[in-house]
């Protein structure tokens, strides 16, 4: 008796991301398929960033998680379209960021129109307001594109003085 | 799409995504050489994760063109053990990273150039190609996003900062025809619909150049010399050194793993 797809999305739901483990694997929406093929186990991953050293970890706590529930007969399946957004991001995740003082990324500005930003700057339009996750004050700075890791940006709240990571759009 | 594609030779479409592969790979190397050596703290970060998006680029072309060539050669086969006159990476790309406006004007050049490729590529009739690219491009539209901003603003600085921005402009210029010259390769891979002939990017290429340089104070060179050869494996002597290094371990230890 095989197990359903069902219950295998609720394991992966319990995988921290490697570099934000308030993140489950499901809240990442990096998960984008769950199916059987006969008697194995399909599931299909798409990489956040091309570069990203979690990508690999994540393939690996993929693939204990569901041979510690016994699957051994599985196969994980790259998928790079279409290619992974903030957008998906669920509402339970960016909350979750929120709290653990991440900014989630703001709506709707990762889809791909590129150099937008660029084009927003140089005509002299500021960029998205990112709002402030500690005391949600909305005057907050960018202090540098990239922070500790390849999806986050740098930026400090004006209001209260404190530093905090931005969940960059992409 | 199976591995033999019906309109090209597959040698051919596996020279052009090497040239994908190899420009993404080096200057992700040369990148990845400031780690720890920035002038401020953010932009060492910044420049680390710059490098990381470019070598995984690079892995995603490469792990193509070992699938296309059919050799059993997977991605770090190509990285790790071809030469220099393999490698069909632009000559900008290999560049010394000089002081960090050199480094930022090398990365400017190559962004706005990826950034059209790439935007063009979404519309390839290969899909896998279509899939990098689409990948690729959203990455490359953030590092022009600060790349270009960071040539205004060193450009525009101060005295200093002016004339290294000017400095690095006209050494780096004789390098950017090279992105532009298309040879038999990029003609079969344009009739086949796979890819645009890099030819046709240059007006726009060099018209959003132009903007960035004219808010940055910059003057461009008239000259329209153009060294060219690193897309055939004619390469300056700065490749060598950075495949010394990168390979290292690979020629020491062949076949090494972890």
């Amino acid at each position: 008796m095989l197990v359903t797809t069902n219950t295998v999305w609720q394991w992966l739901g319990e995988i921290p991301d490697p570099e934000i483990p308030v993140l489950s694997l499901t809240d990442l929406g990096v998960i984008r398929d769950v199916h059987w093929q006969e008697e194995t186990l399909v599931v299909t991953v798409t990489p956040t960033y091309s570069g990203c050293p979690a990508t690999a970890v994540i393939n690996l706590d993929i693939e204990t998680k569901l041979r510690s529930h016994g699957i051994t007969n599985l196969r994980l399946e790259q998928q790079l379209s279409p290619p992974w957004t903030t957008d998906w991001l669920t509402d339970r995740g960016r909350e979750k960021l929120r709290a653990y003082g991440i900014a989630p990324p703001v709506r709707e500005t990762g889809a791909p129109s590129a150099s937008k930003g660029r084009i927003a700057r140089l005509t002299g339009q500021s960029d998205v307001v990112v709002a402030c996750p500690r005391c949600g004050s909305q005057d907050t700075e960018k202090v540098s594109q990239f922070g500790s890791t390849p999806c986050k940006a740098a930026y400090r709240c004006r209001a209260c003085l404190e530093p905090f990571d931005y969940f960059k759009c992409h | 799409m199976t591995d033999k594609n019906d309109h090209i030779a597959n040698d051919v479409l596996f020279e052009w995504l090497l040239r994908r592969g190899d420009t993404a790979l080096v200057l992700g190397h040369r990148v990845s050489e400031w780690c720890g050596h920035s002038p401020v703290l953010e932009e060492d970060i910044a420049l680390a994760n710059i490098a990381l998006d470019l070598i995984g680029q690079a892995r995603m072309w490469l792990g193509l063109a070992g699938e296309v060539e059919g050799k059993g050669r997977g991605e770090n086969e190509l990285a790790y053990l071809r030469d220099a006159w393999d490698f069909r990476n632009l000559l900008l790309a290999e560049q010394p990273n000089g002081d960090f406006g050199k480094t930022m004007m090398r990365q400017f050049f190559i962004d706005v150039f990826q950034m059209q490729m790439l935007k063009a590529l979404q519309g390839s009739t290969d899909p896998r190609i279509a899939a990098i690219a689409a990948k690729a491009g959203k990455e490359v539209a953030y590092h022009l996003d600060r790349s270009a901003d960071l040539v205004i603003r060193l450009g525009d600085g101060t005295p200093e900062s002016h004339q290294r921005m000017q400095t690095a402009l006209d050494e780096l210029w004789s390098y950017t025809g090279e992105m532009f010259a298309s040879d038999a390769v990029d003609r079969a891979m344009a009739e086949a619909g796979l890819a645009p002939d890099p030819a046709s990017l240059q007006a726009e290429w060099q018209a959003t150049v132009q903007e960035v340089l004219t808010d940055a104070t910059l003057i461009l060179p008239e000259s329209t010399f153009a060294h060219k050869g690193g897309l055939e494996g004619r390469h300056t002597e700065h490749l060598g050194h950075i495949l010394a290094e990168m390979q290292f371990l690979q020629r020491a230890y062949p076949g090494a793993t972890w």
